[in-house]
C-alpha cells in the first residue's frame, strides 16, 4: 500500500506503508564524540553535550550545528568519548581532603606577628 | 515538543523496589530529597531507570515526528522571512531530539535500539503528530499552542532528577521560546487580517483543540507508582495539572483575539480556580496512539525511509575499529 499525504514530496516518494526495511544494525549511528565549547577568548572550554560521528570532522560539523546554533562561540573541541578516562561517582571519596586546610589558607600564615615580635626583642636588647 | 509520558499504572510500591538494596534505595531517594542530581553512574532502582528511558525516549521521537507535520509547510511558506523562521524551528526540533537521544542512551539503550523501536511501533510518541497540517494555519497553531503546551511540559520536567535529562532541556526550553513568539506571531497576524485569513485560523483551532486536550495525557489514577514516580522526581506533575497550568496561561490568549474554541463548556471556575471542560474523547486518543490516527503510518514511513536512504553513506563512513561507547553526561 502506497502511502498518500497532502504533501507532494512525500506522494513522489511512494513511500510503501508495508515496508519492512530500515531496521537498523549496532553501530549504524557510529560512535560518540564529546563536544567543548569556548564561549568568548580567554574563558575556559567548557562540556557542553556529545554527538554521534563516523569521524572527527563530521563530529565537528554536527557539533557546530548542534551546539552552536545560537549565542557565541570562538572555539570547539569534540574527542572520542571512548578516548575520555573518567572517575566514577562511587568512588568520590578519593576527592576527600584532610579536614583542616589552614595551610593551603594565605590568611593562616602570620609573618608579622614574629616580625613584630622580632624587632621588640632586637629593640630591648640595644 | 513533547506532553507528558505516557506511563502504564501498574504494580505496587513494595513490587516496584523488592529487589532493591534497602541501603542503597535510602541513599538515592536522600539524594533526590535533598534536590540533587542522579548522574548516569550513580545506582539506581531498576523501576527508576526503565521509566527514565522510556520518557526520555518517547520525548526524542516526539521531537524528530513532530518536525514533519511542520516541515510540510516549508516549500509553500507565505514569505522569505517565515521560510527561514520555519526552517530554524523545524531544525531545532531535529536538535532536541538528537540531545534528548543522548540523555537516554546515557541509561544504556542504544539510539539504534530506540529508533528501531520507533519504526517499529513498539515505542510512542506525542499523539499530535499523528495528525496532519491541513492548512498554512494549523502550522501557526502548532507552532503557539503544541510548543506552548510542550514548554509547560518541559520546564516541569526540568526540574526533574536525572541530571542528563535535566541539562537537555535547560538548553531546549531555551530554544524553544522563539518557536512560542514565532507560532503567536503567526496566528495574530492571520486572526488580525481579512476575514478569509480568520476563517482559516479558526478552522485551524477547531481542528487542533482536541488534541491539544488529548496532549497532556488522561487524568493520572494517583496509584502507589505514580507517587513513587513523583517522589523520585521522574514525573514533575500529574497529567492534570500540567493542562490546567495550559489552560490558564493561552486560552485567555486565545478569547482576546476574539477566536472561539469548539467547546461550549469550557470556563475558569471562580471559586475553585480551576478551569472546567468537556472531557476529551479518549476512546479516539487510544485509537490515535495505538496506530490509527490519520498519519501514524506515513509518519513512520518517513522516518523508515530517512534510515533506508542514508544507510548506504553511514555503511560507507563507518571505521572499521570503531567502538561505541554511550556518551558521558
Amino acid at each position: 500500500m502506497k502511502i498518500e499525504s497532502l504533501d507532494p514530496r512525500i506522494n513522489r516518494a511512494a513511500l510503501d506503508a508495508d515496508s519492512q526495511d530500515g531496521i537498523l544494525q549496532e553501530m549504524d549511528h557510529f560512535q560518540t564524540y564529546e563536544v567543548f565549547e569556548q564561549k568568548k577568548r580567554g574563558t575556559h572550554h567548557v562540556h557542553v553535550g556529545s554527538v554521534h560521528a563516523p569521524n572527527s570532522e563530521l563530529a565537528m560539523m554536527f557539533a557546530k550545528e548542534q551546539y552552536t546554533r545560537r549565542g557565541a562561540c570562538v572555539n570547539l573541541w569534540v574527542v572520542k568519548t571512548s578516548e575520555i578516562f573518567v572517575t566514577q561517582y562511587e568512588d568520590s571519596d578519593i576527592f576527600e581532603n584532610t579536614a583542616s586546610k589552614l595551610h593551603r589558607d594565605p590568611n593562616s600564615y602570620k609573618v608579622m606577628d614574629r616580625i613584630k615580635a622580632f624587632k621588640e626583642r632586637q629593640k630591648n636588647n640595644a | 515538543m513533547y506532553g507528558n509520558a505516557y506511563i502504564e499504572n501498574n504494580g505496587q510500591e513494595n513490587k516496584l523496589t523488592a529487589n532493591e538494596d534497602p541501603q542503597k534505595l535510602a541513599a538515592f531517594e536522600a539524594r533526590i530529597a535533598a534536590g540533587d542530581k542522579i548522574e548516569p553512574h550513580d545506582w539506581m532502582p531498576a523501576e527508576y531507570r526503565k521509566q527514565l528511558i522510556r520518557m526520555i525516549e518517547q520525548h526524542a521521537h516526539s521531537e524528530i515526528i513532530g518536525s514533519l507535520p511542520e516541515g510540510t509547510w516549508i516549500t509553500r511558506a507565505p514569505g522569505f522571512r517565515r521560510k527561514l523562521a520555519l526552517m530554524a524551528k523545524v531544525q531545532d526540533e531535529v536538535g532536541h531530539a538528537q540531545l534528548l537521544y543522548s540523555a537516554a542512551e546515557t541509561l544504556g539503550k542504544s539510539r539504534e535500539d530506540m529508533i528501531n523501536d520507533l519504526i517499529n511501533g513498539k515505542s510512542k510518541y506525542s499523539n499530535v503528530f499523528n495528525y496532519p497540517a491541513v492548512t498554512w494555519a494549523d502550522s501557526a497553531v502548532i507552532a503557539w499552542l503544541i510548543d506552548a503546551g510542550a514548554i509547560v511540559n518541559q520546564l516541569a520536567n526540568s526540574k526533574g532528577s536525572y541530571g542528563p535529562y535535566v541539562r537537555a532541556l535547560d538548553r531546549i526550553c531555551a530554544e524553544e521560546s522563539f518557536h512560542l513568539k514565532y507560532g503567536h506571531d503567526n496566528v495574530v497576524f492571520l486572526a488580525t487580517g481579512t476575514p478569509k485569513q480568520r476563517e482559516m485560523v479558526q478552522d485551524a483551532l477547531n481542528r487542533w483543540w482536541e488534541p491539544i486536550m488529548h496532549f497532556f495525557g488522561p487524568s493520572d489514577k494517583m496509584s502507589v507508582h505514580t507517587e513513587v514516580l513523583m517522589r523520585w522526581k521522574v514525573k514533575m506533575g500529574t497529567n492534570d495539572e500540567m493542562r490546567q497550568t495550559f489552560l490558564d496561561m493561552y486560552v485567555p490568549k486565545i478569547w482576546d483575539l476574539g477566536l472561539t474554541l469548539p467547546d461550549t463548556e469550557l470556563k475558569k471556575n471562580e471559586e475553585t480556580g480551576k478551569w472546567e471542560y468537556t472531557e476529551p474523547n479518549w476512546d479516539v486518543f487510544k485509537q490515535v496512539i495505538n496506530g490509527n490516527g490519520p498519519c501514524n503510518k506515513e509518519r513512520l514511513a518517513v522516518r523508515r525511509m530517512a534510515e533506508e536512504k542514508g544507510r548506504w553513506v553511514r555503511r560507507a563512513l563507518l571505521q572499521k575499529d570503531a567502538q561505541y561507547v554511550a556518551p558521558l553526561s
